[in-house]
């Protein structure tokens, strides 16, 4: 099956990851644990861009562009350098931002995602190095705002914005993508998608070969996927009446679901860049090969190894690889499960109960769910108060022993159920005849009196067996 | 008008008397003086010399005074880099130079006057009003460290420290009659100097002999990690000051004696020259030729990065304010209000000079001239040890003479800014007078070879007196 893209959409993506496992800034050495802390408590004359402070680059948060530029198959630059691109605005304290112009530290990778019709590429134009600016807070509403507030704790936090070539078909894609890249860059250790404003993107899209739009503030994967969604229907609309899309840059209000014009091509800012004379080229060539010799196992790799290691399903592998934090879990689970019959519990129904209530892995313990899966595999719950027992510590709490005996959900044992066939049997000759006759139906009747006497705690699949032993029995 | 005194002499001073007696003999000369040199006078500079006698201090400055230009951030202090953006800014921190110079045991006396962010070369465009030159009150004392040099020059401290952006603390120095240096780019940490152009400027000290400059040099440079373009390699200025030039060999490069040039001032040169041949020494004519563009590859870097680098003063974070309807007009209305005039022409130009569909033409092409230009100092300095040539085409000329044309103001900078291109060190020591106004040699060298430079200016001042010629009473 190929994708048709009937509409002709190509998505690009820029990407603006927030580098927050780094223990200090871009260019000074400010702490970049401020996400609790007081406004300005973190920053110092570089960040703040006092006269006459001078920046210096943060060796580490090179390492992790690198890290990350060879985990996207990327080509690293020779060495770093950097340029100032020059814009004003209250948030940016030396007027122009330290960036990467022309010699990104990676460029020529890329990713392979499952696409609109199975594994689909999509190539990286760059990843590049930069810093962050600071935040503004309105007082009130943007609109009465009386004044306005400058947080510069995040100025020139480290960022690593990584750029896309427009190989998305599909808002779906797209959203693929980002989920794609959010995994590789935790697999990295470079980043925390749980912080405030760990990623960013901005988007291109066009169709059917026309101009393409810039669609910014998007700021998480399901908006990216939504703004897309709007974006590429109104141009369609648009076109359909008889219009053209204009290249410009749009807004996307999370709030309304819509993308609105900020400004058109003719009104881009001319950034006048230039090399920043205060940060000398640092040589970075003979970097590369110890870092990748030092680059932890990939969301692919891994998936690949769950299989053959574990003997799973990919499907399995698959999930179980999507989140770090999942796989790394699964990993203690199998070390004591039966690898198969963990996977199962994780990726199938761990995972869906953990999605359906908006939760992450964190939620939830090793010990919890070895202890439920030992309880299924021993034969003292049912799968089903299995599941029950996982639902039960997801949304009241409690310990899995706990659950099981407050909610009585032991299995009985299998003498009781033994004795409960044999009673309802000289019981109910009238429907064992029946039954025996040919009246398939009659056989429910019989089981379900069986779990009336077990007050519903037999095992129905197992009642079942043994009536049918026992019936078997009797015609001999 | 206080005697000149050097740290030799200070220092002993102060072991028979105290430093705070020094520092309270400068205090009353700078209260009295009329040139204007200082911006700010530091008001607990007597506490801190008592200080220093209470503790025995014993650092190779201890007590010894020294005045710093106002763009040089210092803990406490004002640094307005003489403009109206910055009044009220109160530096929250010490520039490298400045915490070496504490570690060291100067006492700070005060910031001094200068050309608007360093740019000028009379210190006129000063917002704090123009410094006087101390030989003759009617003349510029140079610039932009103009204020640094007069101070030195009129008794009212011994050492101060400029910056060099294309010539700011050789220029002013050869005005005013004192000896002013500029280290190689990257052995003085340009932490906490309020940056002009970069790419192009280093701290410099200014004194009245050859001998305290590379005392001086020896407590401000060195490497800093603070400032990724400062270079970890020693240099040790003291142990250059060797009264030894035989055999030393001086290039003369024609270029730096070309139209415009002061008659006086080429004799004095020459006769510097001359006096070099005989303490041992010889010189030959050499050719840069790439000398005549570099003024205007200078101006455009130096502007480019300026309109950058000033880019920050918008009124936000710190100095005055001018208000208005949303930030981009409260930002703009505080830039016009509040820059000088040359200022805003330079950040304009710089502006154009970078801007899409011009950058190639101007930006790009003055990096490449400033290739050409360093390659003319690599030929030159690979067939003589160093060179020597005028610091300023003519002496000090007068206020008001050409503040109005900026472009013949420029070109007083000729001989100076190539040295700034090219990263090379260079310092002006005294040579002589015209018309009873001081002349200044500039003696260039290999980069990071300063102290070749040092010796040969050391010797120069060892057998001649032009070092102590000083001007009477100016007020």
């Amino acid at each position: 099956m190929v994708y048709e893209n009937p509409d002709g959409v190509m998505i690009g993506l820029e990407i603006h990851v927030q580098l927050n496992k780094l223990n200090t800034k871009m260019f000074c050495g400010c702490s970049t644990q401020y996400h609790n802390a007081g406004p300005n408590t973190h920053v110092c004359p570089v960040c703040l861009g006092l006269p006459g402070s001078l920046p210096v680059i943060n060796k580490r948060a090179v390492e992790y562009a690198i890290r990350i530029g060879l985990a996207l198959n990327c080509d690293i630059v020779e060495q770093t350098q950097f340029h100032r691109k020059n814009y004003y605005y209250p948030d940016l304290p030396k007027g122009f931002q330290t960036t990467q112009y022309d010699f990104p530290i990676a460029s020529g990778g890329k990713v392979v995602i499952e696409g609109e019709d199975g594994e689909h590429v999509v190539r990286i134009t760059r990843a590049h190095m930069e810093e962050d600016p600071g935040r503004l807070m309105h007082i009130g509403s943007i609109e009465k705002s009386k004044g306005t507030l400058i947080d510069y704790n995040r100025s020139g936090m480290g960022l690593i914005e990584i750029v896309s070539e427009p190989d998305m078909r599909s808002p779906k894609e797209a959203r693929r993508f980002l989920d794609k890249l959010r995994n590789i860059m935790e697999y990295l250790d470079v980043f925390d998608s749980d912080l405030e404003g760990a990623m960013k993107v901005d988007a291109n899209v066009s169709i059917m070969g026309g101009d393409r739009t810039e669609v910014k503030n998007i700021s998480s994967h399901k908006g990216a996927e939504r703004a897309l969604l709007y974006e590429i229907m109104r141009q369609k609309n648009l076109l359909r009446r008889g219009g053209n899309v204009v290249m410009e840059t749009r807004h996307f209000d999370e709030a309304r679901g819509v993308t609105i014009s900020m400004r058109t091509k003719e009104e881009e800012h001319d950034y006048r860049y230039f090399p920043e004379p205060d940060l000398v080229p640092m040589r970075v060539a003979d970097w590369a090969p110890s870092i990748y010799e030092a680059l932890p196992e990939l969301p692919d790799a891994k998936r690949e190894r769950f299989v053959s290691q574990y003997d799973m399903a990919d499907m399995h592998a698959k999930a179980l690889t999507s989140d770090i934090r999942v796989a790394d879990f699964y990993e203690l689970v199998a070390a004591v499960i039966d690898p198969r019959t963990a996977a199962a519990w994780v990726a199938d129904v761990l995972k869906g109960e953990l999605n359906y209530r908006d939760l992450n892995i964190t939620s939830f313990t090793v010990d919890d769910i070895v202890e439920i899966i030992k309880l299924v595999v021993e034969g003292k719950i049912t799968e089903k108060s299995g599941v029950q027992v996982i639902r039960t510590i997801m949304d009241e709490g409690g310990s899995p022993q706990d659950i099981v005996r407050q909610n009585g959900l032991l299995r009985v044992e299998d003498d009781i159920v033994t004795q409960a066939v044999s009673e309802v049997i000289s019981e109910n000759k009238d429907a064992l005849s029946d039954y025996i006759a040919g009246k398939g139906k009659s056989l429910n009747y019989l089981v379900g009196q069986v779990m009336k006497k077990t007050n519903g705690r037999a095992d129905a699949r197992q009642a079942r067996e043994m009536m049918l032993e026992a019936i078997d029995r009797i015609n001999k | 008008m206080a005697e000149w005194m050097n740290i030799s002499t200070l220092k002993e001073t102060i072991s028979g008397s105290s430093a705070a007696e020094i520092t309270a003999s400068y205090l009353e000369t700078i209260g009295k003086s009329g040139i204007n040199g200082y911006t700010y006078v530091f008001d607990g500079a007597l506490e801190r010399a008592k200080s220093i006698d209470k503790d025995g201090h014993g650092g190779m400055l201890a007590g010894v005074p020294i005045a710093i230009k106002d763009s040089i951030s210092t803990k406490g202090m004002p640094t307005t880099c003489g403009s109206k953006i910055l009044e009220g800014y109160v530096a929250p921190y010490d520039a490298h130079v400045i915490e070496r110079l504490k570690v060291a045991g100067a006492v700070i006396l005060g910031k001094t006057n200068m050309d608007e962010f360093a740019m000028g070369t009379s210190t006129e465009s000063s917002a704090y009003g123009t410094t006087l030159n101390p030989w003759d009150p009617k003349r510029v004392p140079g610039g932009s460290s103009g204020g640094s040099a007069a101070v030195v020059a009129a008794g009212e401290t011994p050492l101060s420290l400029g910056s060099d952006t294309g010539g700011s603390v050789r220029c002013p120095a050869a005005f005013c009659g004192v000896v002013g240096f500029k280290p190689s780019y990257g052995a003085v940490s340009r932490y906490g100097l309020v940056s002009y152009a970069n790419s192009l400027e280093q701290i410099g000290p200014i004194a009245t002999s050859v001998e305290d400059i590379a005392v001086l040099m020896d407590v401000i440079g060195g490497y800093d990690s603070r400032d990724s373009t400062s270079i970890d390699k020693e240099i040790r200025y003291q142990d250059a000051l060797v009264d030894d030039v035989a055999g030393l060999n001086i290039g003369v490069p024609t270029e730096y004696f070309g139209e415009g040039i002061d008659a006086g001032v080429e004799k004095s040169v020459w006769d510097a020259i001359h006096m070099y041949e005989d303490m041992g020494a010889t010189w030959t004519q050499v050719s840069m030729p790439h000398t005549k563009y570099a003024l205007a590859a200078y101006y455009v870097i130096a502007m480019s990065e300026a309109s950058s680098n000033l880019a920050r003063f918008d009124g936000t974070r710190y100095g005055p304010r001018v208000d208005g309807e949303n930030w981009h007009v409260m930002a703009s209305r505080t830039r016009a209000s509040c820059f000088g005039k040359e200022v805003q022409r330079r950040i304009l130009l710089g502006t154009y000079a970078l801007s899409a569909g011009y950058h190639d033409k101007y930006y790009l092409k003055a990096l490449k001239v400033r290739t050409l230009v360093k390659q003319d100092f690599d030929r030159a300095l690979s067939q003589v040890d160093v060179l020597m040539a005028p610091t300023m085409p003519t002496p000090a000329f007068k206020i008001g003479e050409k503040i109005d044309d900026p472009l013949s103001l420029y070109l007083s900078d000729v001989n100076t800014v190539p040295i700034n291109l090219a990263g090379v060190p260079s310092i002006s020591v005294p040579c002589g007078q015209v018309d009873g106004l001081p002349v200044g040699l500039q003696i260039i060298g290999k980069h990071f070879d300063d102290s070749t430079l040092i010796r040969s200016a050391f010797a120069f001042e060892t057998n001649t007196d032009h070092h102590t010629m000083r001007p009477a009473e100016v007020v």
